[in-house]
């Protein structure tokens, strides 16, 4: 089986800094795959890099075998990749099951003239589409909130929605950014296992997220980034032994101790 | 011929130049294409003319006067129209639409007020003398406009750089949600930036109302298509791109009319507004300003 | 038809003709609006389908059936030119561009001589029928309704909420703006060769910034949520000069602070209606 995706010597240089530097990350078909870091280790750049909302100074993105460094988003998608944000962007103004069906964009084929005439062919989709948004809904578990607009929602439901809208076309990959981020443990435990289930229903997972437990509980593999580098990539199981990404995390941790104890600065 | 044209055209450009001032300096800082600043022109223009001709005051007096008028209009419109936008943090076609609404009520209501037609300054008010060198003439009033366009510009990039207040405009022009941790003011900020292009603009309807004589409540909005060709050429908020971008559309529209047809001047300067567009979208001197994922 | 009908209609032939037309002018600005752009191109495609139609007609005598589609190739021409660089930019550039479009198109027809100058055109033969208008009207309600309730419909809603998320859905931003904006100069087009064609004459300043504003004023009176908020809108600022005498004076300050009252307070219109996202 070849990689998934697969990105080679990928950098972005930003204002005089290595935001992502020579990152080669694999993820294979299949499989629940966590990039973690400290923060600010360009976690969520590396996410807008693969998904095309910004061109890389150097390196390539191959997904499914396709070099897409030079595609824009919108193509990536039509491929089969898909991606949540790290603060949720439903549209608000639509329901929640438009939300959905405007992820099946990549789904929909009728042309102008067809969608102006009403054809059949036009109505035949449309019911598709509108029976595939209701499956996906489902299987989030946001069935009774169809048609409230999507504004009203919950955070947590929120979400999940966001999660819903991403997996309708069933990309061949969905990159998840920080998807537990300000969830209760009850919501996280449901939201391991619908990863889980998107995994097994064929759609591989790129996650970012600070969750340990949750990280370590789904992921197949793991990939550790620090100061923009890819500094570990392995099983959950080695990362937890590795020396470097101790340091990195460790690190992180005592200067977080360190600001604390000191006097806020002033400006 | 040829050099007197050029210099006629470099005349004409100043006042583009100075027009487009304040305009760019506005959208660098608060981001807004503020329409309503066309009014501030006609406004600097009407209080000369009141000043000069009801009140009796001289050029000297009233030129000033009559360029805080307008600074002071300019924030008062800030305050009621844009403001509100910037805290709700609205998008920026929405405060385009705002003053786009806000500047027809105006003029409408100024006509409808002042009447439509063309008022002349009081004669007598500066030299009508011309300055004749090796065979080129130069009016006063022209002449006037040239030094006072440098004189500004030179004036705000000496603000902008060499004092506190240009620091913090600097700071919000960069990022305004930075400058206000930073402990920067950023609503005085904002009115005090309305206020210096307010004054600009004021100032340049009353050089420009000397220089073509005439003076009518649209005549702002007749000067916002060269306005909007300087700072697309000159690329958006870029004043010095400004500066030079006035000069060289007054030449080329002088040479047009000299050389091409009159009638074609608005329609060339607006290919080249295409024509950067289409090539150089962030203007001949500035970076890129491709929107953002 | 009764003749009471028709005795109306004779009477009010111009304010008749004035509510459709402004109908379809509404609707152009009402596409554009749809995908979060601002276009004050609409007055200058308009001057654009109204001097080429008057041009066929009076130079060519082509008839009205065939004119009327051709007006629709000037203002797609200026469409192209200016929205395919600019709808690259922010939006801001397709705004400053459009009424640029404007202000210069009054210039050009002030200045060129087969243009009719100052005077403008005058001599027009009245071709414009009530139930051509009506008749364009109504479908352009209908189809704009049907792509609202359609794939269409919601990537263009989804580019107009979130440009970034919408793109990740795998919309193609820029055909969908071209796409409006190509739709705003076709329907703007044939309002103006309508308009043309029901008014013996027309000039340079028919189609300036005034106009342009004023027909932004239709659109976020009614409501940007349904085609039909737009013609609402254009229909209320097209009656009320009729009704309220004296208020003509003032009508152009009416339909400014309006903009800015519905920016301001307003921003879902008078008709904050929604419609329905799907078809089925």
């Amino acid at each position: 089986m070849t990689t998934l995706l697969r990105t080679l010597a990928l950098t972005l240089h930003y204002a005089g800094l290595f935001a992502v530097d020579r990152v080669d990350l694999n993820v294979q078909p299949g499989s629940v795959h966590a990039l973690i870091g400290p923060n600010g280790a360009g976690k969520t750049t590396l996410f807008n890099l693969i998904s095309g909302l910004v061109a890389p100074t150097e390196g390539t993105v191959l997904f499914r075998g396709l070099d897409v460094t030079s595609l824009p988003a919108d193509r990536r998608t039509a491929l089969g990749l898909a991606r949540t944000f790290q603060t949720s962007r439903i549209f608000g103004a639509m329901t929640v099951l438009e939300n959905v069906l405007t992820g099946l964009q990549p789904r929909c084929f009728a042309g102008l003239i067809a969608t102006v005439l009403r054809t059949p062919a036009f109505y035949r989709e449309e019911r598709a589409l509108v029976a595939r948004a209701r499956d996906t809904l489902h299987m989030v578990g946001l069935s009774a909130r169809a048609d409230l607009p999507a504004a009203t929602l919950p955070h947590g439901e929120q979400r999940l929605l966001e999660i819903a809208r991403a997996i309708a076309p069933e990309p061949a990959l969905l990159l998840l950014d920080e998807p537990a981020a300000g969830m209760n443990p009850a919501e996280t435990a449901a939201l391991a296992n619908l990863v889980r289930r998107i995994r097994d229903l064929g759609t591989s997972v790129l996650l970012v997220e600070h969750d340990m437990g949750f990280v370590m509980d789904i992921s197949d593999a793991v990939t550790v980034l620090n100061f923009g580098r890819c500094i570990f990539q392995g099983t959950p199981a080695a990362a937890r032994q590795a020396p470097e990404v101790m340091e990195a995390y460790l690190g992180q941790k005592v200067a977080a101790r360190l600001a604390a104890r000191a006097p806020r600065m002033t400006v | 011929m040829l050099a007197q044209q050029l210099i006629n055209g470099v005349l004409l450009g100043a006042s583009y130049a100075l027009f487009a001032l304040g305009f760019t300096l506005m959208f660098g800082v608060l981001r807004v294409i503020n329409l309503t600043y066309g009014f501030y022109f006609s406004a600097g223009a009407f209080a000369a003319l009141f000043l000069t001709r009801d009140a009796g005051l001289g050029i000297w007096a009233a030129l000033p006067l009559a360029a805080v008028t307008a600074g002071l209009i300019a924030v008062a419109l800030d305050w009621l129209l844009l403001a509100p936008l910037r805290r709700k943090r609205a998008p920026e076609l929405a405060s385009l639409m705002v003053t786009l609404g806000g500047v027809l009520a105006l003029y409408s209501a100024a006509t409808a007020i002042l009447g439509p037609d063309i008022r002349r300054l009081p004669p007598g008010l500066v030299d009508g003398t011309v300055f004749e060198l090796a065979g080129l003439r130069v009016a006063t009033p022209q002449l006037f406009i040239l030094v006072a366009s440098f004189v500004l510009v030179g004036a705000l990039v000496w603000l902008l750089n060499f004092t506190r207040l240009g620091l913090a405009i600097r700071a919000m022009a960069e990022n305004p949600d930075a400058a206000g941790l930073m402990g920067i003011d950023t609503g005085r900020t904002a009115a005090l930036v309305s206020f210096v292009a307010g004054c600009l603009a004021g100032a340049g309807g009353v050089l420009i109302g000397l220089n073509f004589n005439a003076i009518h409540p649209y005549m702002g909005e007749s000067m916002m298509l060269r306005g909007f060709v300087v700072v697309i050429v000159g690329g958006l908020g870029d004043i010095r791109g400004a500066l030079i971008a006035g000069l060289a559309l007054g030449v080329v529209e002088v040479l047009t009319a000299g050389y091409v047809d009159s009638g074609l001047k608005e329609a060339v300067a607006f290919a080249i507004l295409v024509a950067v567009l289409w090539t150089r979208p962030s203007g001949l001197f500035g970076r890129p300003a491709l929107r953002r994922a | 038809m009764p003749e009471w009908l028709d005795d109306f209609l004779w009477t009010y032939q111009n304010l008749v003709h004035a509510l459709g037309i402004n109908g379809l002018l509404a609707l152009s600005m009402y596409v554009v609006l749809a995908v979060g752009q601002l276009s004050l191109g609409q007055a200058a495609f308009m001057g654009l389908g109204a001097y080429s139609s008057v041009l066929l007609t009076l130079k060519l005598d082509l008839p009205f059936l065939a004119v009327l589609p051709l007006s629709c190739v000037a203002p797609v021409l200026f469409a192209l030119a200016i929205g395919v660089p600019t709808l690259r930019l922010s939006g801001v550039y397709l705004a400053i561009a459009t009424i640029g479009l404007g202000e210069v198109l009054r210039a050009v027809y002030l200045n060129v001589d087969w243009l009719g100058g100052a005077l403008g055109l005058s001599g027009i033969p009245g071709r414009a029928e009530s139930w051509m208008i009506f008749g364009l009207l109504g479908v352009a309600i209908l189809a704009l309704w049907a792509v609202g309730r359609s794939a269409i419909g919601r990537a263009m809603a989804a580019i107009r909420e979130d440009e970034t998320a919408a793109q990740v859905m795998g919309i193609n931003l820029a055909r969908y703006r071209l796409g409006a904006l190509l739709a705003s100069a076709v329907l703007a087009g044939l309002a103006g060769a309508l308009g043309a064609h029901s008014s013996s004459f027309i000039g340079p300043n028919e189609y300036g910034f005034e106009p342009a504003v004023t027909i932004l004023s239709f659109a976020l009176l009614g409501g940007i949520g349904t085609p039909l908020g737009p013609v609402v809108g254009a229909w209320i600022l097209t009656l009320l000069p009729e009704v309220l005498r004296g208020f003509s004076d003032l009508r152009l300050v009416f339909n400014g602070v309006i903009i800015v009252l519905a920016v301001l307070f307003l921003p879902e219109g008078l008709l904050a209606l929604r419609m329905r996202r799907h078809a089925a």
